[in-house]
C-alpha cells in the first residue's frame, strides 16, 4: 500500500494511506499527538466537502479530489489550491498551510469554536 | 384537540453534490425509497411509513445546503388563508403550480428573515410504499438500513430568530416548545406545529440560510444503535452520538450524507400538548440540553453547517 506523508505547516506530520483523504490522516496523526504544533483543535465538519470548516493551501504535492462545495471554495480557489482537505486525496507528499475557515461578518459568533473538547 | 392550520413537515429539498452517492446513502442507509426521478433530475423519495408521496428531495447542485422545507396544511384553503397572514406580516408569498414536484398539489412560498425558503402545501398523491390500512402490518416493506420511519423535521440555522419565533408562533400556530437564552440573547427556539417536541427548529448564526440538519425518526433507542453500527460499517462520518437531547429528550446519533449535509436518526421525545409551558434553557445547562451525556456542546454543533 502506498503511503504517503502531509506535511502540515507549523504542526507536523501526517501519514495517509492510499485512497484516503487527507483530513481523515490530520486527524488520526492529531490523535496520535503527531500535529503538536497546532494552535487549535483541527477543524472538522463534514467531512464530505460541504461544511468548509477544513480549508487548506496546498503548498507542495499532488492530489486528487472529489466535488466540494462552491459555497466554500471557487473554481479559481481550487485551481490554485485552496481546497477542503476532506475532499482530497493524495498522490505525493504534501505540505498544507490550515486557512481559516469562511468567516462571517465581523463581530459575530466565530465559525470555530478555538477550545479543545 | 385537533390539528388544523400547518399539520406536520411536509418535505426538505436539499442539494447534493453528487446524486448516484446521495441517493445510495438516502436508500441503502438510511432505508428511505425512491418515489420518481423528474424531468428536471430532482430525485423523491420517502420513508415506508409515510403515506404522502415524498418527503425528502435531492437537487443536484454545485453547493451542498437546502433550499426550502415544506410543510402540509389541512385543506385548501389554509392556504389562501395563511397567504393573507404571511403578506399582512410582511413576507411577500409565491405561488408554486401544481405538479412542480410531482405528486403535490399547489404551495405557497416565501423566505423568513432567517434566509430560509419556507413552503406550504394542502395536497399530496399517496405514493408506495406506504403503510396498510385495512389488517395492517407494521410495515408494508421490511424496513431496511437503519429504517427510518418518517422525515421529522429541520434544524436551520440564520440571523435573527427572534423573528422567526414571532412570525411561526404568531403567523402560522406554532407553539415554542423549547427555547435556549444566553447572556447576549436568544439562541435556538424549538418549535411545534402538533404534539411532537418539535417540527422545526432554529438557532441564531450570521449566515442567512444555512442547513443544521434534516431529521429522521426511528422505532426505538436500539435502532439508534443499528444507525451507528451501519455509520461505521459503511464509513459514513459521523458527527456525535448515539447520545441523548436533553432539549426534546430525543435520543439520536448525527452524521453527514456524501454530500456534507448533516442527517439525524432519532428516537423518542416527549409528547408536547400545546397549552404546555415552554421549557427554557440558560448558557450553564445548555451543554446538558444539547447533549445530555457529553453536558457540552461538541466543536462542530455551533460551527458546521452546509
Amino acid at each position: 500500500m502506498t503511503i504517503f506523508k502531509i506535511t502540515v505547516e507549523g504542526a507536523g506530520e501526517a501519514t495517509c494511506y492510499e485512497d484516503e483523504r487527507a483530513l481523515v490522516a490530520m486527524e488520526r496523526a492529531q490523535g496520535f499527538g503527531r500535529l503538536k504544533g497546532l494552535s487549535r483543535k483541527l477543524p472538522v465538519g463534514c467531512r464530505r466537502g460541504g461544511c468548509g470548516i477544513c480549508r487548506v493551501q496546498v503548498l507542495e504535492g499532488d492530489y486528487r479530489s472529489d466535488a466540494m462545495s462552491r459555497a466554500c471554495v471557487s473554481a479559481e480557489d481550487e485551481a490554485s489550491g485552496l481546497v477542503l482537505s476532506c475532499a482530497i486525496y493524495p498522490l505525493s507528499d504534501l505540505t498544507v498551510r490550515l486557512e481559516t475557515p469562511r468567516l462571517p461578518k465581523p463581530g459575530a459568533t466565530p465559525a470555530v469554536q478555538t477550545s479543545g473538547d | 384537540m385537533a390539528l388544523t392550520g400547518v399539520m406536520r413537515p411536509a418535505f426538505a429539498q436539499i442539494r447534493v453534490l453528487d446524486l448516484p452517492q446521495a441517493i445510495e446513502h438516502y436508500t441503502k442507509r438510511l432505508g428511505l425509497h425512491v418515489v420518481t426521478t423528474g424531468e428536471d433530475g430532482r430525485v423523491y423519495l420517502k420513508a415506508g411509513d409515510e403515506f404522502d408521496h415524498h418527503s425528502l428531495v435531492l437537487r443536484l447542485a454545485d453547493h451542498a445546503g437546502i433550499d426550502s422545507f415544506a410543510f402540509k396544511v389541512a385543506s385548501d384553503a389554509d392556504l389562501d388563508a395563511f397567504e393573507a397572514r404571511i403578506e399582512a406580516y410582511g413576507y411577500p408569498v409565491d405561488h408554486v403550480p401544481a405538479g412542480e414536484q410531482p405528486g403535490l398539489g399547489r404551495r405557497i412560498g416565501w423566505t423568513i428573515i432567517s434566509g430560509h425558503r419556507i413552503e406550504l402545501l394542502a395536497h399530496s398523491d399517496l405514493s408506495e410504499p406506504k403503510p396498510g390500512i385495512h389488517n395492517p402490518d407494521v410495515w408494508s416493506v421490511e424496513p431496511n438500513g437503519m429504517g427510518v420511519r418518517r422525515m421529522d423535521h429541520a434544524l436551520l440555522y440564520g440571523p435573527d430568530i427572534e423573528k422567526n419565533l414571532e412570525f411561526f408562533t404568531t403567523v402560522l400556530d406554532f407553539k415554542c416548545a423549547e427555547r435556549v437564552d444566553m447572556p447576549d440573547g436568544l439562541l435556538a427556539i424549538w418549535l411545534t406545529c402538533g404534539m411532537k417536541a418539535h417540527d422545526v427548529a432554529f438557532v441564531n448564526h450570521p449566515e442567512p440560510g444555512k442547513l443544521h440538519h434534516v431529521a429522521f425518526e426511528l422505532e426505538s433507542w436500539a435502532d439508534v444503535g443499528h444507525a451507528g453500527d451501519i455509520i461505521t460499517r459503511y464509513n459514513i462520518s459521523v458527527d456525535i452520538g448515539p447520545t441523548r437531547h436533553g432539549i426534546t429528550r430525543g435520543q439520536t446519533i448525527y452524521f453527514f450524507d456524501p454530500s456534507g449535509n448533516r442527517d439525524e436518526v432519532f428516537a423518542g421525545g416527549y409528547t408536547y400538548y400545546p397549552d404546555n409551558p415552554t421549557r427554557t434553557w440558560d448558557e450553564t445547562q445548555v451543554g446538558k440540553g444539547i447533549f445530555y451525556y457529553e453536558r457540552q456542546l461538541n466543536a462542530a454543533f455551533l460551527s458546521v453547517v452546509s
